[in-house]
């Protein structure tokens, strides 16, 4: 089904106060958001606070939302706004944009240094559990306005456009963190997994 | 390796920026050639590009979070029991 016409029939059916509308609404979102909100707080209690405020929160207003094509990054600045909220009561973090010099590698060694490709990890649970923990902690490691750029874009697959949306941020500065994201964990993967080139796809 | 390539080559450092938009298909095709052009010439900028796309993939390999069967349960009965008092005082009112 398409996905744009299922949303359609969602708002449709919120607007009308339809009973039944919620209990969908949470099917739908409630574990996106909650999932976001995990890796984002990095606490799975958090998380939890976090999706259920934001899911009735979001629900109250999800009727302002006009273009079905919209409803996922509206979603995803109501539960973005909840995670930031969240972590400013708890510490001032930095807000330094970082520059590409500090994240260009030392030198060819440094550039050559691989890490293994998601499809050809062994089908053992205990290598790709390795490499889950290495990008949870790569993600963990990013400041919030870098994390949830990656978030939105690489895990939870929007757009730039709707990353850009979600985070009221202009399309070029999604870009300019996503990049740099991308590259911290790069960096944190190559620390964890990194294969030298003699033992490139022999990663034991 | 040639002396013009490396990490600190004014030529790498133009690739290095724009690597993301290239795995994400957001480049004209002008630009993709030649970024290609130069990853066939410098070993360093290939390897690098190949460990950012590996990179991608392993996020985007992550499995997802589930909500919590008790969470949404208590959610919805939270929204159930909202909107009953709501009913109900619309029915008294009158």
């Amino acid at each position: 089904m398409d996905p744009l016409e299922t949303d359609r029939q969602l708002l449709e059916a919120i607007r009308r106060d339809d009973p039944a509308a919620f209990e969908e609404f949470v099917r739908r979102y409630g574990s996106r958001i909650y999932g976001f909100g995990v890796r984002v707080c990095g606490e799975p209690e958090a998380a939890k606070d976090v999706a259920q405020e934001t899911l009735l929160q979001a629900f109250r207003s999800v009727k302002d939302v006009q273009e079905p094509k919209a409803l996922r990054s509206w979603l995803y600045r109501v539960v973005s706004n909840a995670c930031l909220m969240r972590r400013r009561k708890r510490k001032h973090e930095p807000r330094r944009e970082l520059s590409l010099d500090e994240l260009m590698p030392g030198g060819p060694d440094e550039a050559g240094i691989q890490i293994p490709d998601a499809a050809d990890l062994p089908d053992v649970e205990a290598a790709r559990e390795e490499a889950r923990e290495a990008v949870h902690a790569g993600i963990a490691e990013l400041s919030p306005e870098y994390r949830m750029v990656l978030l939105l874009r690489d895990i939870e697959q929007l757009s730039t456009k709707e990353t850009a949306d979600a985070l009221e941020l202009n399309e070029s500065t999604v870009k300019m963190r996503l990049h740099r994201a991308r590259l911290m964990l790069r960096k944190v993967l190559v620390e964890r997994l990194g294969m030298t080139p003699e033992k490139k796809g022999n990663p034991s | 390796m040639s002396a013009e390539h490396g990490p600190g080559a004014q030529r790498c450092r133009e690739m290095f920026a724009r690597l993301s938009e290239y795995i994400d298909g957001e480049l004209d095709p002008e630009i993709c050639a030649v970024i290609e052009g130069h990853m066939d010439d410098c070993a360093p900028c290939e390897a690098f590009l190949e460990s950012l796309r590996r990179t991608v993939d392993l996020a985007r390999d992550l499995p997802p979070h589930e909500l919590p069967e008790g969470v949404a349960r208590e959610l919805v009965e939270a929204y159930r029991r909202t909107r009953e008092s709501r009913d109900s005082r619309e029915s008294d009112s009158p």
